[in-house]
């Protein structure tokens, strides 16, 4: 069976993937090779991954996005995750996964936000 | 009688599946939202051990009452390698595979009570319970 890509969408020099269904961990790991993949291509200066829809986030999903945010960094460009619901942050710190590298927002608006930001002061030419 | 389900893990697809099983029962049962993930999230760490270690086994969720307390049970079985030093894998951080190292931990935490019983190349059986508030 082919895995559920998740949409990733371009504003500006920002990308941004809302996740809307239940990620089992194949279409997750596409995810974080789509993902990568797009910011190469796009040369975006930062992502938003909005997790609004998410009422579950194990240890492998959480993982992977600590990975992606790592990877990300890596390559020039910042993760912000955004909208997670108050049951999955107890259960991730209970899990031990308290994503400490990982920038957040609040919601989607707070997360363009933080990202407008950042991205205008590395236009200023700060790191 | 009480609410029970089963689901037979195979692949990755019936770890979520199995999780989403969890939760259903125990909304039916009256937990809360954060309960609700707490349940959900611990059948998907010990789904996602039976997928990587076993291949394959069975997640059982049911109703379960000690006294005047409601709760709900979990117990998930395979017939894999089975766990060689218990105490090991319930130490924070270790594995032996693709994940954290949390799985067994993580989920221990989010439960009020989890037993393992494990034989070598004979299988594993985790029973798990939260009570109602």
């Amino acid at each position: 069976m082919d895995s559920l890509r998740i949409p990733i969408l371009k504003i500006g020099d920002i990308l941004i993937a809302s996740i809307q269904v239940a990620l089992h961990d194949a279409s997750a790991v596409q995810f974080k090779d789509d993902l990568l993949q797009k910011i190469h291509d796009t040369r975006a200066k930062g992502v938003i991954i909005d997790l609004t829809a998410l009422d579950v986030v194990d240890s492998f999903i959480g993982r992977l996005i600590a990975d992606i945010a790592a990877m990300a960094g890596l390559m020039g460009t910042r993760v912000v995750l955004t909208g997670l619901q108050p049951a999955v942050a107890i259960t991730l710190v209970e899990l031990g996964l308290e994503l400490p590298r990982v920038l957040t927002a609040l919601n989607l608006e707070k997360g363009l936000k933080v990202m407008q930001r950042m991205t205008e002061e590395s236009d200023d030419g700060a790191v | 009688m009480g609410q029970s389900k089963a689901a037979v893990i195979r692949s990755d697809l019936d770890i979520v599946i199995a999780r989403t099983m969890a939760r259903d029962v125990a909304k039916v049962l009256g937990f809360g939202a954060i309960d609700q993930a707490r349940i959900a999230t611990a059948v998907s760490e010990l789904a996602r051990n039976i997928f990587l270690y076993a291949g394959t086994g069975n997640v059982t969720v049911r109703e379960i009452e000690k006294g005047t307390r409601k709760g709900i049970e979990i117990v998930c079985e395979d017939q894999g390698p089975g766990i060689p030093n218990i105490d090991l894998v319930m130490q924070d951080g270790y594995s032996t595979s693709r994940g954290m190292g949390m799985g067994l931990p993580g989920a221990k935490r989010l439960m009020d009570e989890f037993l393992i019983r494990s034989q070598e190349n004979v299988g594993t059986t985790i029973t798990c319970r939260k009570w109602r508030n």
